[in-house]
């Protein structure tokens, strides 16, 4: 679907949008159901009802506030789509609905959230999973930043897969599926007051694909993460925290376009700790980090894989770190938000 | 990444570390102060500490604009933007720095200052364009790497009549800092700080030269020698300063020479000529008050003055009692050496201002050097237990 399809919707949230009179009636008619459509939404109750398959299932929500809220490779409605399948799919489980709650500033303008809810359709078609149900708010103006948007996911386990953050061992080996920071690097060229020319997009993508080729391969999978805030550091040092173990990953191994690295060299800024969306970390027996490779870099979301490090015995729960410049460094948490260096 | 990745080539810093162990005699130990808080980033970062042999030791310096400005110079900032209801403009780097009772940047924009995060000072010149109604002040810090754009800032806004926009000036000098560390009684009579030389300023020299570093090189008959920030730079620039103590010489060599030249960025420094001159004194966190250390806007510009613009208010301004980030700034203790250091003050809680930038030595050691710490710790042990 192309913006010409908006049919060149003018005007802009009011209250009565979220009054619960006709006008929110139409706004969910005209917009969010047109563009979402599906059985289960159609259905067009406050709790929709839906089968579900035996076993374990998984849920997961998200709330998303970003600015701006396009940016070069998405925006506000596939990053909100995007990660919520994520959460479910690092699971281990495969992804089958989704809700969506979206909170309206007064005098948002008709047409972005439009544009909006079109781009989280076609994120939902392209990753087969459908939202079946959901809920609008309209705050006064300068109560909101336009627009946030919370989604919850529901997901099923395959049997045998236990995944989780608190399975790293001494020995296993730490697979990252691509190149990191391109997510924080695009966001980042688009702030205002910090406008810069890239080629670089952000990675936000549905992960749930890539995932159900790697359980196949190896179903004994310890743990999948995606590294969203706080970049790759953030998220070894949790799992490191969770699996009381330490890490140590090879700085020249760790896949980084140039792009991303020029950019963040010139901002003060670590990459480790750049945000990703469509980015995984995988932590697996070291033995079978070949096979798991072979089948990542056969789907495009995977085609960078690599191995980074491995996890080791270290009761303080360290991620360190051999520098391409042959020195060691620790990989630390981030304290609040990396703030760009004066000299 | 080219242009970059060249400075930091694993290769060539194998052979820079095996051309230092051959030159380090080994009867004698080597300490070298690194002035600038980029070289400190620089060697805990890149972990050049690792590459270098057990008797040369990096004491680490003043350097780190952040970290030297003094409690009430921040407290006043605070003052401005909410006593005054200005909109203050600041680096990044200044949002953490906790003043009086801990209260920083960040925490008076919690609580509703208008404090705005400017990566120059053209983002606080059209600030103060886009808000003609309201007063907006850049607060300027920094070392003579900074100093430039603050002066052009001025001079635009003299050029531009901008009535709202002023400057509350913290600008600092290296060569008056270094000077004031060689002549300290630590260093002098006490030996409790020994310092063999000095990997000099890089961005600073690129826009003073390394002319002015040549009096005390001689007066103290200590090397410098200007380092560019890259790790390859400093383990260079090592190399250079252990050659020179072997030689017995201590002179002024330029390793940065791809950027500083002996008289430096001449246009930028009559720029800074123009509209700023020397305060007779200036006082610094860690080393106290410092004769001719700093700049402040000459009478021509007083109109952009925050300083005169604002009335502020004297302030009994106090930083942590047990913070030790004077010694630290001075080179006279270590980061391991303060009791707050990891327990109570950790980059995510700061106690005192060398734990907030990446430039700042506490910072740096926390964030990417302290297994190093805990390593000579587990090492003692194990001997203890053989014994």
């Amino acid at each position: 679907m192309n913006m010409m399809e908006t049919g060149g919707r003018s005007g802009s949230v009011d209250m009565t949008h979220g009054g619960g009179g006709r006008a929110m009636a139409s706004l969910i008619s005209d917009l969010f159901q047109r563009h979402l459509a599906n059985d289960l939404l159609s259905q067009g109750h406050d709790a929709t009802r839906f089968e579900v398959p035996a076993g374990r299932l998984v849920m997961s929500t998200d709330g998303h506030v970003i600015s701006p809220l396009f940016f070069p490779g998405g925006d506000i409605g596939s990053l909100a789509v995007h990660g919520t399948l994520n959460d479910v799919a690092m699971a281990g489980a495969r992804p089958l609905y989704l809700t969506a709650g979206f909170i309206l500033e007064e005098g948002f303008p008709l047409r972005d959230l439009e544009r909006i809810v079109m781009s989280m359709a076609e994120a939902c078609r392209a990753a087969g999973v459908p939202i079946v149900t959901g809920d609008t708010k309209v705050v006064e103006k300068g109560k909101g930043d336009g627009v946030f948007i919370t989604t919850t996911g529901l997901g099923v386990v395959p049997d045998g897969v236990d995944i989780s953050g608190d399975k790293a061992r001494p020995g296993h080996a730490i697979i990252v599926s691509g190149t990191i920071g391109d997510h924080g690097v695009a966001i980042l060229s688009k702030r205002e007051n910090l406008e810069f020319e890239t080629e670089i997009r952000s990675d936000s993508a549905a992960l749930h694909g890539l995932v159900a080729g790697m359980i196949d391969a190896v179903p004994t999978i310890a743990v999948l993460r995606d590294p969203t805030r706080g970049g790759l550091a953030a998220t070894l040092n949790e799992i490191a925290q969770q699996s009381k173990a330490g890490m140590v990953l090879d700085e020249a191994a760790i896949p980084m376009k140039p792009d991303v690295a020029a950019a963040c060299e010139l901002l003060g800024l670590d990459p480790l700790y750049v945000a990703n969306e469509g980015k995984l970390i995988c932590i697996c027996a070291a033995d079978e980090a070949d096979r798991l490779l072979a089948v990542m870099r056969a789907h495009p979301l995977g085609k960078d894989a690599a191995v980074v490090g491995q996890v080791v015995e270290d009761t303080a729960a360290m991620v360190q770190m051999k520098t391409g410049f042959g020195g060691g460094r620790i990989v630390d948490w981030l304290a609040g938000e990396q703030l760009p260096r004066i000299c | 990444m080219k242009y970059v990745d060249e400075f930091r080539d694993r290769e060539l810093a194998e052979k820079l570390a095996s051309a230092i162990r051959q030159e380090a005699k080994p009867d004698r130990k080597y300490y070298f102060m690194e002035f600038c808080g980029g070289h400190t980033h620089a060697i805990f970062r890149y972990g050049v500490q690792d590459l270098m042999p057990k008797n040369v030791e990096f004491v680490h310096g003043p350097g780190c604009p952040v970290c030297v400005l003094p409690v009430r110079r921040l407290d006043d900032a605070v003052e401005i933007a909410e006593k005054h209801n200005a909109i203050l403009c600041t680096y990044g780097d200044m949002m953490r720095v906790p003043g009086t009772k801990q209260r920083s940047l960040i925490r008076a924009k919690a609580d509703g200052a208008d404090i705005r995060m400017v990566y120059s000072t053209t983002d606080a010149l059209k600030i103060a364009r886009d808000n003609p109604d309201r007063q907006v002040v850049f607060f300027a810090i920094g070392f003579e790497t900074t100093t430039p754009p603050t002066a052009v800032a001025i001079r635009l806004a003299k050029a531009g009549s901008l009535k709202n926009f002023s400057v509350f000036c913290n600008h600092v000098l290296t060569p008056s800092a270094i000077q004031h560390i060689l002549q300290s009684p630590e260093v002098r009579e006490l030996g409790t700080v020994h310092i063999d030389g000095f990997l000099g300023p890089s961005h600073v020299s690129s826009v003073i030269g390394y002319e002015p570093y040549e009096f005390f090189a001689e007066e103290f008959q200590k090397p410098v020698v200007i380092a560019g920030f890259e790790p390859l730079d400093v383990m260079q620039s090592t190399h250079m300063l252990i050659r020179q103590i072997n030689e017995g010489r201590h002179e002024v060599e330029n390793q940065y020479a791809r950027v500083v030249t002996r008289e430096g960025n001449e246009k930028a420094q009559a720029m800074v000529a123009d509209v700023l001159e020397l305060r007779s004194s200036f006082e610094w966190r860690g080393l106290g008050t410092v004769p001719y250390s700093a700049l402040r806007i000459r009478d021509e510009y007083a109109e952009f003055d925050a300083e005169k613009r604002f009335e502020l208010t004297p302030k009994k301004s106090r930083e942590v009692k047990s913070c030790e980030c004077p010694a630290i700034l001075r080179g006279v203790k270590k980061p391991t050496d303060c009791k707050l250091f990891g327990t109570v003050c950790r980059p995510d809680n700061p106690m005192g201002s060398c734990m907030v930038s990446s430039e700042g030595a506490c910072a740096a050691y926390y964030t990417y050097g302290r297994q190093r710490a805990a390593a000579p710790a587990e090492e003692a042990a194990r001997e203890g237990e053989a014994a």
